[in-house]
Formats: structure tokens, sequence, C-alpha cells
């Protein structure tokens, strides 16, 4: 999480990605710079995918779950800065 | 109480755990294990979310002990690799009588099932959610008991 030009108008989040997820995705971390205020959950998804048709498939399916600091998170849910997001498909303890 | 650890747990020493000195009538456990399911007995490894993991485990038991009468509650969780046959899970509850305790922890197991960030691989291959394991938790979760 040491980014480079840490400057404060620079607004970046932590993702995390889980199982699966991150097999597929080839990515368990990564920081990443909010470009604006009021990013959403939905607004994340969305530049996510466009990184390409394995992101799009994955970050959009139904069953891929996000949290937002540690608890689940709705599309809606606005995002700050140092917040931590993980994606990661349906679970599978017991 | 909650757990993830990597090492095994021993039940008798969970079962004396959850013993309290007044009115415990009924103590029900659950023990889950390691199934064979390609049939191969390759090591399974178990994946998990730090933090939320934990969080996870902890509201569930909150929300049990809301709903029932229990005196004490222990839900341990193994991470790491795991081989066929090994425990993976306990989930145990002592209570003044048997229906609290029976119903608390079949409540808590299928609700981590569902909820708590756990993730199986059973050599290259992750394991699928099943259905079942949804409508069991579904169950428990549309009856918001008061």
């Amino acid at each position: 999480m040491n980014s480079d030009n840490a400057s404060e108008d620079n607004a970046s989040i932590n993702i995390l990605y889980f199982a699966s997820l991150a097999e597929s995705l080839g990515c368990e971390c990564e920081s990443f710079n909010l470009a604006c205020e009021k990013v959403s959950v939905a607004d994340l998804k969305q530049q996510l995918a466009a990184r390409g048709e394995q992101w799009q498939r994955l970050i959009n399916a139904p069953s891929t779950r996000c949290a937002v600091n540690q608890s689940l998170a709705e599309d809606e849910q606005v995002l700050a800065s140092n917040d931590e997001v993980a994606f990661f498909p349906p679970v599978t303890g017991g | 109480m909650i757990r993830v650890q990597q090492g095994d747990f021993n039940i008798t020493d969970e079962y004396q755990a959850l013993l309290t000195k007044n009115d415990c009538g009924a103590v029900v456990t659950f023990v889950g294990r390691v199934r064979d399911f390609g049939g191969d007995g390759i090591p399974f490894l178990l994946q998990y979310y730090p933090g939320m993991t934990e969080n996870v485990l902890a509201s569930i038991e909150k929300e049990a002990l809301r709903r029932w009468p229990l005196l004490a509650s222990t839900i341990i969780h193994r991470v790491g690799e795991l081989n066929v046959d090994d425990q993976i899970v306990f989930v145990g509850v002592s209570s003044a009588h048997r229906k609290a305790a029976f119903q608390a922890c079949e409540f808590m197991i299928d609700v981590l099932k569902t909820q708590a960030p756990f993730w199986k691989k059973e050599g290259a291959h992750w394991v699928d959610a099943k259905d079942t394991d949804q409508q069991a938790a579904g169950t428990w979760l549309n009856s918001t008991k008061d």
C-alpha cells in the first residue's frame, strides 16, 4: 500500500481478490486510485470490468460478492480513501 | 468463542469448555470433517479472509445468542492444508434444555457455510458452492426470530 506519489488529492483504496477469483484474474491485491470523488462500488466494478473480457465476466458475475472494510457491500456504497475493498466467489467453508 | 486456526482441535477439551456451573442441562456439538470429493485423497487447501472471517463468525455467534438462551458457544474453523478425514470445523453450544441447543448449533453451522469467507480448494480445483447450503441457511435467515 505504499504509493509513490502520495499526494492528498490522490485518494487510493486497497483491493483484495480471493480464491478462484484471484487465480483467474492473476491478482491477489492491488492499490487503486480513485480518479474522482464519490466513486461507488458500481463505478469501481465498471472500471475494473473495462480491463478485459475476463475481468468483465468475473467482476460482474451475479455470484461475485463485494465487501468494503470487511462487511458485505451493495453497489450503491460510496468508497473513501484507504478503504479495503474485497471481491470473492461464493464461500465454501464448513 | 471464535477461533480460526491451522491446528487440530480436541473435542473433549471443547466439550469441557462449554460446561457451565449452573443449569447446563444440554450440550450439542457438531464436527465437520473433510470428505474425499474427488475420490483420490488429494489434500485440501482452506483459504480465508483474515479479519472479515473472524468478524462474520462473531456475528453468527452473536445472532445465535440473541435467538436462543445459550450458556456458552464455540465456533472453531481450521485453515491451511487439510487432508481427507481431518476435522475442519467445530460448533458447540450449551443451554439449559436440548431444543435450544440443537437449534442454535444447526443455525450456526448452516449460516457459517454460506456467509463465512472460507474457500476450499481440492488439488487445482476450487470447490463449488452448493444450492442446498444456500437453502438451509435461507430457512434460518428468513425467519428472523425476535
